[in-house]
């Protein structure tokens, strides 16, 4: 079987497997796995940039933000009808990633972490600024009126769990496809060696442009679907953890594979969950076990996987 | 207030901020510079040595400036022990590899906060400080009857203040004084420029990274005992110093130590006195474009030199 | 909370207490105290509680009415969330050794929210989904209400928040979100306007933190205060990220009359002390919500400089002279002394203005429950329409911060304010507002509204 075929066959079952989960699951873990589906997209779409690209953004949180902020903004607003807020939630993370990814890109390396941070740390307070019509870190909600799309309730269990599924399969796909194409593997050409991509002849400024906009536009439509299937828009999801968050799900999980993201959400989601049933100190119990993945897991849970299956793309 | 003695007030809280961030941040540009490992635990570090001067000061009665001198001594010391400990048991094992080590230090950073906050607690706790004297500030204009010195409403500053600012310049005099001037300085050069040489030439590298590690946590902490008189020892306090010595580190250059200070002096500046023209919020928003802008057209940083 | 320096106590018992499981009312030991105060009843045998709550338990069943506490044991409201659990902790005990609800013992199953807005819709949704809770309730950071609330009212959920935000009464939550336990801001800052502009002064500069809950104040002091003739002359908005304020105190206009302060978070202090070092001798008359100084102990160095000022309080701190035998009673159980510190240390200081409602919180779901006659999560829709029926409640150990006005509507509670002056690093009563005066117009009509 050629790796095209198997890494289809794998994501399809991916998929279908997670469709199926919705139906096992008691209602508990499924809504968990609807949320953990949303943050895998954002993960997913900082994986394009770092595991790809290699490139390290500390910003991500702006590209999310943008995402949740344009549709919820115009919801709340414009009274926009769900679809067309997704758009505009779309449209402003496209806009929002390629200003960014035009101005940081002059750097590299530390420089770029430090760029991508400070713009998103000006974001978060941009959105305190306007505390007037964002109501600042208090956020809004979004009533379940206004998030029925074509007379589905998005708000119900099932509805959700689909969308964000339908989401979350788009965008496998379209990283499934973005890998194997001339663009992605020019992306990985750079991450390897950007002075031998440069010197093949690739046009490598741009395509590092590209990696943004695609990445910060997967962060966005999370955000979107996030204040879309949960009913919030808040200043909290613009802070810096939610620019770590990605970079801890997709190193746990390992980068510059396909489902290591989801992976590495699952893991971190559930890490989290689990131990603070039994004690107030989960973040002591999280930090213990990601500085034991580092010491013993050095490629992620993926990575161990294809250590021992090897065609995992 | 007057535009005058406004600004000048700001000036002076920027120096302030200026003084701690440069020695919070340079402890990180040294470990950044010789190690080249970011490490997201450093403003941890900082917060312990103002948890711990809070401790020590609170075992000591007597004069507040007993248990202050004490905790000037000994929080840097313990902190310091605490990351030679921290490098020894994880960085040292992965190798020091960029990315593990960002993963690493965020589990270190949850650790020590949790830690922090089972036997600390939540709340901000004070330490006093040794001195602490209002003084109002003179200020001159040349009116009617030519130049005149005025005390204008709220003009003023305490003696500590002005006491952390000539601090900061005698550690980093001293700081500057090792680096260059000694024989361990010399080492730690070497192994900066480069690491493999360095171990040809028998220096035992892991030692230097282990004394690094706990100098540049030992500086965090010494800010930390400085500043905690005027702020709160808290246990989420690390953030702020974390994200503010990064930003001075690359901002000044990697490895630059003068660079480092100088985008300290910058950055602390510019916080102050950008507060005079506009709204607070607005303000930061500005103050951190800012240093957006200066790394899109300086991507080395002000005193980096291209490195391969 | 050991303020004081002199108190060698890294391992004092106020720290295990806080974070050792077995000690706060988590599950496990949940059922212990239940166990407990089973034993407790079965001993007693007289008494109109016990006797009904036999009585309720021969036909009820002995399942605990399980209640999800939503806590904020880390993150920025970690000090808050401590006293809120021990405020729980003890009113469980309390009503439980009555002989619970409906004969059945309340069952608390905590959880942390980090005080974050996406974890706690998530800890809303662990209650309702995995654990079976009957109710949620305790939140108080309302930008976690913000983000936790959606989610109750599709689940469906009451959801019973005791965080003193204007977001319930606004009516942007829904029908399954209350706040029967503790005021809302937009009622204690439009009481506070006649008593500054009557006393204090008719020139003032606002200094509030850039956040919804700062804006809140802004916003509806305002207002109040331009209604009875004073001035707003500045208004000065601080980033939450701040740890240094003398810089921006020069923005405080010369003819200011009185400074008028809010601000949260653990940079307080710094802010007090900053505050007193720019003015130094000659400061203006000043006012300050204790939000400022809750769980801060009035005798930690530089706030010597608030003598004499005035705060706003939920509920007075310090036992006060002709203090109702409700709080005597209600200080015991908690745990705090005269001082609104901690039993066991001097220098834990509560959260006395606003944990309260935990205690009231839960009296009002223990009425509600009894008036529905509620048997399990189906009856979740009849206990709601019973707590909106409810409107006066008087001053008792169920409400002992004084008495309360409900309104069904808005599902917000309405009561006194107290305004204490700082005297010999004490807070004083010096004015006790009606009821009215923090009434307002309705925003909302969430009976009006489908389950």
């Amino acid at each position: 079987m050629n790796q095209a075929i198997r890494s289809s066959l794998l994501h399809g079952a991916v998929i279908v497997i997670l469709a199926a989960m919705f139906f096992v699951l008691p209602e508990y873990h499924s809504g968990n796995l609807a949320r953990i589906l949303v943050l895998a997209l954002f993960a997913m779409g900082y994986n394009v940039l770092f595991g790809y690209t290699g490139l390290l953004s500390l910003g991500h949180a702006l590209f999310f933000a943008s995402g949740m902020y344009g549709l919820g903004l115009s919801i709340l607003f414009l009274q926009a009808s769900p679809l067309l807020a997704l758009v505009i939630g779309l449209i402003s993370s496209v806009i929002v990633s390629a200003v960014i990814g035009f101005l940081a890109l002059r750097t590299t390396g530390v420089a770029f972490m430090i760029v991508t941070l400070m713009f998103a740390q000006a974001g978060y307070l941009t959105v305190l600024f306007f505390g007037k019509y964002t109501r600042g870190d208090e956020g809004f909600v979004i009533q379940r009126a206004q998030r029925i799309f074509f007379g589905i309730d998005l708000s119900q269990p099932l509805p959700r769990y689909f969308a964000a599924l339908a989401l979350f399969a788009m965008g496998l796909c379209l990283i499934a496809w973005l890998v194997h194409s001339r663009v992605g593997k020019t992306l990985i050409a750079i991450r390897e060696n950007e002075e031998r991509a440069r010197m093949i002849g690739y046009d490598v400024q741009f395509h590092k442009l590209l990696a943004v906009i695609i990445s910060g536009t997967l962060s966005g439509a999370a955000g979107a679907a996030y204040a879309l299937l949960f009913g919030y828009a808040g200043a909290s999801f613009a802070a810096v953890q939610y620019s770590i968050l990605p970079l801890l799900y997709v190193l746990l999980g390992g980068a510059g594979t396909t489902i290591g993201p989801l992976i590495g959400t699952v893991f971190m989601f559930y890490l989290i969950d689990i131990s603070s049933e039994y004690t107030n100190a989960y973040l002591l119990i999280a930090g213990l076990v990601l500085i034991l993945l580092t010491l013993f897991a050095p490629q992620g849970i993926a990575g161990l996987l294809r250590k021992k299956l090897s065609w995992l793309p | 207030m007057e535009f005058g003695p406004h600004l000048f007030i700001a000036s002076l809280e920027g120096a302030i901020t200026a003084a701690v961030l440069a020695l919070t941040a340079v402890g990180l540009s040294i470990v950044f510079g010789i190690m080249r490992v970011v490490n997201v635990a450093h403003g941890e570090f900082f917060m312990l040595g103002a948890v711990l001067a809070w401790w020590i000061t609170s075992l000591i009665a007597g004069h507040p400036a007993l248990g202050f001198g004490v905790a000037l001594v000994a929080a840097p010391i313990v902190v310091g022990a605490i990351a030679v400990l921290c490098n020894r048991l994880v960085l040292n094992k992965i190798n020091y590899e960029p990315e593990r080590t960002i993963v690493a230090t965020i589990g270190l950073l949850y650790v020590i906060q949790q830690t922090t906050l089972m036997t600390f607690g939540p709340e901000a706790r004070p330490v006093e400080a040794p001195f602490n004297k209002r003084i109002a500030l003179p200020w001159f204009e040349f009116g009617e009857s030519g130049f005149a010195l005025t005390w204008p409403w709220g003009l003023s500053t305490t003696t500590y203040k002005l006491a952390v600012i000539v601090a900061a310049i005698l550690i980093l005099l001293i700081l500057w004084l090792v680096l260059t001037r000694t024989k361990i300085g010399l080492i730690m050069r070497a192994t900066q420029l480069d690491s493999e040489m360095a171990q040809a030439h028998g220096i035992a590298v892991n030692k230097v990274y282990a004394m690094v590690f706990g100098l540049g946590a030992a500086l965090a902490a010494l800010g930390a005992v400085l500043v905690v008189p005027i702020q709160q020892a808290h246990y989420l306090m690390g953030g702020d110093p974390l994200l503010l010595s990064f930003i001075v580190v690359i901002i000044g250059g990697l490895g630059s130590v003068l660079g480092t200070v100088v985008a300290a002096v910058l950055i602390g500046m510019s916080d102050g006195i950008i507060s005079v023209f506009f709204t607070p919020t607005l303000a930061k928003i500005l103050a951190t474009l800012l240093v957006a802008f200066v790394l899109i057209f300086k991507p080395d940083g002000l005193f980096g030199r291209r490195r391969e | 909370m050991s303020n004081h320096k002199k108190i060698p106590n890294l391992n004092a018992p106020d720290i295990s207490h806080s974070n050792d499981n077995t000690v706060e009312i988590s599950r496990r030991t949940a059922l212990k105290t239940i166990g407990a105060s089973a034993g407790a009843l079965a001993g007693m045998g007289a008494g109109a509680g016990a006797l009904s709550g036999l009585i309720g338990s021969a036909h009820a069943s002995d399942e605990p009415i399980r209640i999800g506490f939503q806590v904020h044991r880390t993150g920025i409201g970690a000090a808050y969330g401590r006293w809120y659990d021990r405020t729980t902790e003890a009113v469980v005990k309390k009503i439980n050794s009555e002989g619970g609800i409906n004969g059945r013992p309340i069952e608390i199953i905590a959880e942390d929210d980090g005080t974050d807005p996406k974890r706690g819709a998530e800890v809303v949704e662990k209650f309702a989904t995995k654990h079976n809770c009957d109710v949620a309730f305790g939140t108080l950071f309302s930008h976690v209400v913000f983000g936790s609330a959606p989610r109750a009212g599709e689940l469906a959920i009451p959801y019973f928040v005791v965080s003193e935000g204007h977001h319930v009464a606004s009516g942007k939550l829904n029908r399954y979100t209350l706040q029967p336990g503790i005021t809302d801001v937009k009622s204690q800052v439009e009481a506070m306007a006649p008593f500054i502009n009557e006393n204090l002064g008719k020139k003032v500069t606002m200094i509030f933190p850039d956040f919804a809950f700062g804006h809140d104040h802004r916003d509806y002091f305002t207002q109040a205060f331009e209604a009875v003739g004073g001035q707003v002359l500045e208004k000065i908005a601080i980033p939450p990220t701040e740890t240094s304020f003398s810089k921006y105190f020069p923005k405080i206009p010369r003819e200011t009359e009185v400074i008028y302060h809010v601000m949260v978070g653990p940079a307080v202090l710094t802010f007090v002390k900053e505050l007193g070092e720019f003015f130094g001798p000659s400061r203006p008359e000043i006012f300050g919500f204790i939000d400022s100084l809750e769980a801060v102990d009035l005798a930690s160095p530089g706030l010597e400089f608030l003598d004499g000022t005035y705060f706003w309080e939920g509920n007075p701190r310090y036992a006060q002279e002709g203090q109702s035998e409700f709080d005597k009673a209600y200080r015991e159980a908690v745990g705090v002394d005269e001082n609104g510190a901690s039993i066991s240390d001097a220098k834990d200081v509560s959260t006395y203005a606003h944990m309260f409602g935990c205690w009231e919180t839960l009296h009002v779901v223990k009425a509600g429950m009894e008036a529905s006659d509620y048997s399990g999560p189906a009856d979740r829709q009849k206990l709601i329409e019973a707590v909106e029926a409810m409107t006066e409640m008087p001053h008792s150990l169920e409400h002992p911060q004084g008495a309360k006005l409900f309104n069904g509507k808005t599902h917000q509670v309405f009561g006194h304010q107290y305004i204490s002056k700082m005297t010999d690093g004490k807070l004083v009563l010096a004015h006790t507002t009606s009821i009215e005066d923090t009434l307002y117009e309705d925003e909302v009509d969430y009976t009006s509204m489908s389950f």
